[in-house]
């Protein structure tokens, strides 16, 4: 149990120190990134493609092993189906992600480091989450 | 470092820390997942949640003031337009099971049919909503 904790800890610790190394802990970075029409920054296309790189081959070889280093068993999404729910959802969250430029991982980075504007949005978010789960859960 | 380069970088970072919490405990690591878990799920399955987000939170904030800072686009700062923005990606993230780490990072990685539509769909609607956003709030000088 120990080790997995640890384990947690360290591997969010790695994605905190991305975050914030790319520059997407800043919403204006990535609205940059979405506003194709206006003064673009590709900067969220490079992020993306490092981080892609890594999981494209490294997943594979993790997910060939029998179980996970620290016991237990592989817990990932076993359907592959495209349907209405994931659509919608995607969409909704594209439109909330334009409207300010944070996505989860950044914004509580962004609370964590006493940002107001991620003060306001979490709560939001948080409730925005525990409504969904309520009525638009399969 | 250029902001492309940094970006890289922290992209290559973004994508070891998936691959060790896959190698080590067998999670995506998908921040709306790992975050609506801890509201709704079983015992046994909340300590690394919290442990995940403690990680990331504390470095990412230990490191945020190192960070260069681009100057604001549009003025969208506004508190109801952040709170109608949190809402709708809580709602979103948790109704199309993901957001940029989940379906992005991890599940483009998993070469996911999933992930690649959602990821589509957001960065779809994200761009339109800027192009709205630009068409009736003046771009901030």
């Amino acid at each position: 149990m120990k080790s997995v904790l640890v384990a947690a800890f360290a591997s969010g610790a790695l994605f905190g120190a991305g975050l914030a190394i790319s520059g997407m802990t800043n919403r204006f970075v990535v609205l940059g990134f979405l506003d194709v029409f206006g003064d673009w920054n590709p900067t969220l296309a490079f992020v993306m493609t490092g981080a892609v790189a890594v999981t494209a081959i490294a997943f594979r070889f993790v997910l060939r092993r029998p179980a996970p280093a620290c016991g237990g068993n592989f817990r990932v999404p076993a359907a592959d189906i495209v349907d209405k729910r994931l659509i919608a959802g995607a969409a909704i969250f594209g439109a909330g992600w334009g409207l300010a430029g944070f996505c989860p991982g950044p914004v509580l980075v962004g609370a964590a480091a006493g940002l107001t504007d991620a003060w306001i949005f979490v709560p939001a978010m948080v409730a925005g989450s525990l409504i969904a789960g309520k009525v638009a859960s399969p | 470092m250029n902001a492309s380069a940094s970006g890289f970088v922290g992209g290559l970072l973004i994508g070891l820390a998936a691959t060790l919490l896959l190698w080590s405990i067998g999670r995506i690591a998908g921040i709306s997942g790992i975050v609506n878990g801890i509201t709704g799920a079983a015992r046994g399955d909340r300590a690394w949640r919290v442990a995940f987000l403690g990680g990331m939170m504390i470095v990412g904030a230990l490191l945020l003031p190192f960070v260069q800072t681009p100057p604001p686009r549009f003025q969208t700062g506004t508190t109801p337009l952040l709170l109608a923005a949190g809402f709708l990606v809580g709602f979103g993230t948790r109704m199309g099971n993901g957001c940029t780490s989940g379906h992005g990072v991890c599940g483009l990685g998993r070469f996911s049919k999933r992930a690649l539509a959602a990821v589509l769909t957001f960065m779809a609607t994200g761009m339109a909503t800027v192009f709205v956003i630009r068409l009736v709030v003046a771009p901030t000088p």
